[in-house]
């Protein structure tokens, strides 16, 4: 594609829907969403630019080593996470039995290890939604 | 042969019969007395904001209740991407090669 209003509209949006996804991803035990939807908007972006800007583009905006890390450090997050409870002597993935502050519930910081959970897999999400579309569309070439 | 489909048949109308007979004995769609409202959606519903302090009860459930199914839930993730990758992707060598 090359349209010339396309990529200015797309130049001025998209920014806006990445962060709107780490938002989203952020305040998934605050607000409506959660990691999953969020992790869906972050990689909806990034394969918004590459359709529009051509797949070179996304390819070096979005090199194959942080994609590989991302992939394969999100499971192993959601494990380091769950080891937590472990070390405080309660079971695998404790949160309340832990002894974690949950803090006050409607804040950003409420929720114990509910966020950091969530971080790791929108971005695991996000990251296997871009692979998938990077990994179909060379194939076709 | 007759026979066969004869009873092919007969095997088939007793697997609807009894279908029809468990969908006949379903309870009322939405009812509130239902038998999945039962006591693990009342506990989820009344001490979700207390058990982990979050707002969001879907992320509740999701991320702390089920937390294991959400961890194998990304594992699943993973395994597919490498199955699409492993299948799909073209190596450089490959191609050079050819």
């Amino acid at each position: 594609m090359r349209d010339f209003i396309l990529k200015r509209v797309a130049a001025i949006i998209l920014p806006f829907i990445c962060t709107y996804g780490f938002y989203v991803i952020l305040h998934g035990h605050v607000s409506p969403g959660g990691s999953f939807a969020g992790g869906i908007i972050v990689g909806l972006s990034f394969i918004a630019f590459s359709t529009i800007y051509g797949i070179e583009k996304g390819r070096a905006r979005l090199p194959e080593t942080v994609l590989t890390w991302t992939e394969s450090f999100g499971t192993l997050w959601y494990g380091i996470m769950g080891m937590v409870g472990i070390t405080k002597g309660a079971p695998f993935l404790a949160n309340k039995l832990a002894g974690i502050d949950l803090g006050v519930p409607g804040t950003l910081s409420s929720g114990g290890l509910i966020s950091l959970i969530g971080l790791g897999v929108g971005i695991r999400v996000a990251s296997t939604i871009v692979t998938l579309f990077f990994t179909m569309m060379e194939e076709k070439s | 042969m007759r026979i066969g489909k004869l009873l092919i048949l007969l095997v088939a109308l007793l697997v609807a019969y009894g279908i029809l007979i468990t969908v006949a004995e379903l309870p009322p769609y939405g009812m509130p007395d239902n038998p999945v409202h039962n006591q693990v959606s009342e506990r989820y519903i009344n001490e979700a904001v207390e058990d982990t302090g979050v707002l969001n009860m879907v992320t509740a459930i999701v991320l702390d209740y089920r937390a294991y199914d959400t961890m194998f839930e990304t594992i699943v993730l993973f395994t597919a991407t490498l199955a699409v990758v492993i299948t799909l992707k073209t190596s450089k060598r490959e191609e050079s090669g050819k």
